[in-house]
């Protein structure tokens, strides 16, 4: 049984790859994160526009159904019938009065109540349920719903804590900035890595790795550490905004700076350059914004491309990231080919992205075999999480530990926050 | 004009062999001068959406990822196989849809399943050979395996 003593450090800047590799230790967070106090994203408001849309989805292992009832709300309802524990909704999405089980036929509605359960009453008397059976007490179990400018969460806590003070200012700040038009679905992606969801969800807070691993961005000039960016966490630091300003740096002090870096420094230039053009679409100069939730989204704006991240551990080894891509529902027809081309940057394919799947599955295989050693997370200096006005950091991979912790109960006496 | 069968599947062969030899610049060379290539999830094609995993609405786009992919991506170490099917020839000739299978093999001799799916070609007659003006791969495998870096 892991306790408070796994840490090595009480900045969280060591931490033992048994987290990565332990079969108990991923029942844990599915139990106390997944299925704890956190906020899950769910989808977007605008994918079931019409009474009756319906989506499936994930809140850690548990599978998920959101839709619109006949009213209008939305409702969210864990994806298991009842009677057998089987899906009860086993399409990806659809349009339905109401969600059949098809192995017995129960019959639950758009509020997740059970409606309907055949040969209730048995045959010419004979067999069906007991007469005090209790429809009302065996209704789909519910999420509690809400929502940020259309961008749906839940989450399985019976008394969370609101969304938004779940969130703090500087995140939903980002997340009304990012969704302050309504959206558009321009498509989904999928990708499996072979490693644990945690790595991946290191990997979106951490700015040190994006200009080194993904040297596209250094090599065709779409983003380099020296422009001026940082990170800005909540009070609480579990989540985190990576963010850049477009042209703030110089190609001499970025030449400079990368010159001992080991990436190509010599700036290549693209045949088709709308590819990394960013145009700018509010008043302000962001063209990197990379917010990471607790546990598992990822709202991600880099230059014009635009997405939501959604982080689904299958079991210890294995991660699935499904990616919205997204655009603006007044986007002319111009901008949406400008971001169906900018989203090349981003997925399994992406050119600012594919190494992420590579750096995920080669970190998850070496550090299996010495659990109880630890990596190592100085970059911005040990000690003291807060926010950073320079992107040389990995300071907010700190932030996630320690909300990790606490929830998995491990957080040891006299730890930073 | 149309394309006969034999030119096709030459077509065809040459463009799977030269991906799985690496010579993605040979490859490039399979494609008109004003070319589409667009890798689509059939998530998204059954619902319409657009959003492709690769999309090179033109040659210079195309240039740009191979280009991309020699001078910066990094990428898992392997080796590709195209099988690529019997292809069905459609409408005037030079509409053709192919069915493939990718695997991948890695530095130890393992080899996976990758992807598998349908080519939607649209051809062109560039003198003595046939060239592609738009390629639409339909992939049914888009759960993609760790990453996608070189060309289905």
């Amino acid at each position: 049984m892991v306790t408070a003593a796994i840490w090595p450090a009480l900045d969280y800047s060591r931490v033992p790859y048994r987290l990565y590799h332990d079969d108990e230790i991923y029942a844990r967070e599915q139990e106390r994160i997944f299925r704890g106090p956190v906020w899950s994203y769910l989808g977007l408001d605008s994918e079931i526009p019409e009474p009756g849309d319906f989506r499936a989805t994930w809140v850690g292992d548990t599978p998920v159904v959101f839709n619109r009832d006949k009213a209008g709300a939305v409702k969210a309802f864990v994806n298991r019938c009842a009677h057998r524990g089987a899906l009860v909704r086993r399409e990806l999405s659809g349009n339905a009065k109401e969600h059949i089980c098809i192995y017995h036929q129960w019959c639950y509605g758009l509020d997740g109540s059970l409606m309907a359960i055949p040969f209730r009453r048995g045959i010419r008397g004979e067999g069906g349920l007991e007469p005090s059976f209790e429809m009302r007490r065996h209704g789909l179990r519910p999420l509690n719903v809400d929502n940020i400018n259309g961008a749906l969460f839940g989450t399985l806590a019976e008394n969370p804590e609101p969304l938004e003070d779940y969130l703090g200012p500087p995140i939903l700040h980002q997340l009304r900035r990012f969704l302050d038009r309504p959206v558009r679905v321009l498509g989904y992606n999928r990708q499996r890595i072979r490693g644990n969801w945690k790595l991946y969800a290191e990997n979106t807070r951490d700015n040190y790795h994006a200009s080194l691993l993904h040297e596209f961005l250094v090599t065709f000039g779409l983003d380099r550490s020296t422009q001026t960016g940082g990170v800005r966490m909540d009070a609480r630091h579990r989540h985190n905004i990576t963010w850049a300003e477009a042209d703030s740096d110089t190609d001499e002090l970025a030449h400079e700076a990368y010159a001992g870096a080991g990436v190509r420094n010599d700036f290549l230039s693209l045949k088709e350059p709308s590819l990394v053009a960013f145009r700018p679409e509010r008043g302000d100069k962001l063209n990197i914004a990379i917010t990471s939730l607790f546990p598992s989204a990822v709202f991600v704006q880099i230059s014009n491309s635009l997405a939501v991240r959604q982080i689904r551990p299958r079991g210890v080894g294995e991660v699935e990231i499904f990616q919205t891509m997204l655009g603006y529902e007044d986007d002319p027809p111009e901008m949406t080919l400008h971001r169906l081309r900018q989203a090349n940057l981003v997925g399994p394919a992406g050119l600012v992205s594919m190494e992420d799947g590579e750096a995920i599955e080669i970190a998850h295989r070496a550090s299996r075999p010495d659990l109880d050693r630890t990596t190592v997370i100085e970059l911005g200096g040990g000690g003291v999480i807060s926010d950073r006005d320079y992107r040389v950091t990995d300071v907010p991979l700190r932030g996630f530990w320690s909300y990790y912790a606490e929830l998995l109960g491990i957080e040891p006496e006299g730890a930073v926050r | 004009m149309t394309a006969d069968h034999t030119r096709v599947c030459d077509l065809l062969a040459e463009y799977g062999a030269l991906i799985d030899l690496g010579k993605f610049y040979e490859w490039l060379d399979l494609f008109a001068e004003d070319c589409r290539y667009q890798i689509l999830p059939r998530e998204n094609f059954d619902r319409g959406l657009p959003a492709a995993l690769v999309y090179c609405d033109s040659r210079a786009m195309l240039e740009d990822r191979i280009r991309a992919l020699r001078e910066a991506n990094k990428y898992n170490i392997h080796t590709d196989r195209h099988v690529i099917g019997l292809p069905r020839i459609l409408d005037d000739g030079l509409a053709v849809e192919a069915p493939f299978a990718v695997y991948q093999t890695d530095q130890e001799g393992e080899t996976r399943l990758f992807a598998t799916g349908l080519y939607r070609d649209q051809l062109e007659i560039s003198g003595p050979r046939l060239k592609i003006r738009d390629k639409l791969i339909l992939l049914d495998t888009f759960a993609i395996p760790s990453l996608l870096a070189t060309p289905l």
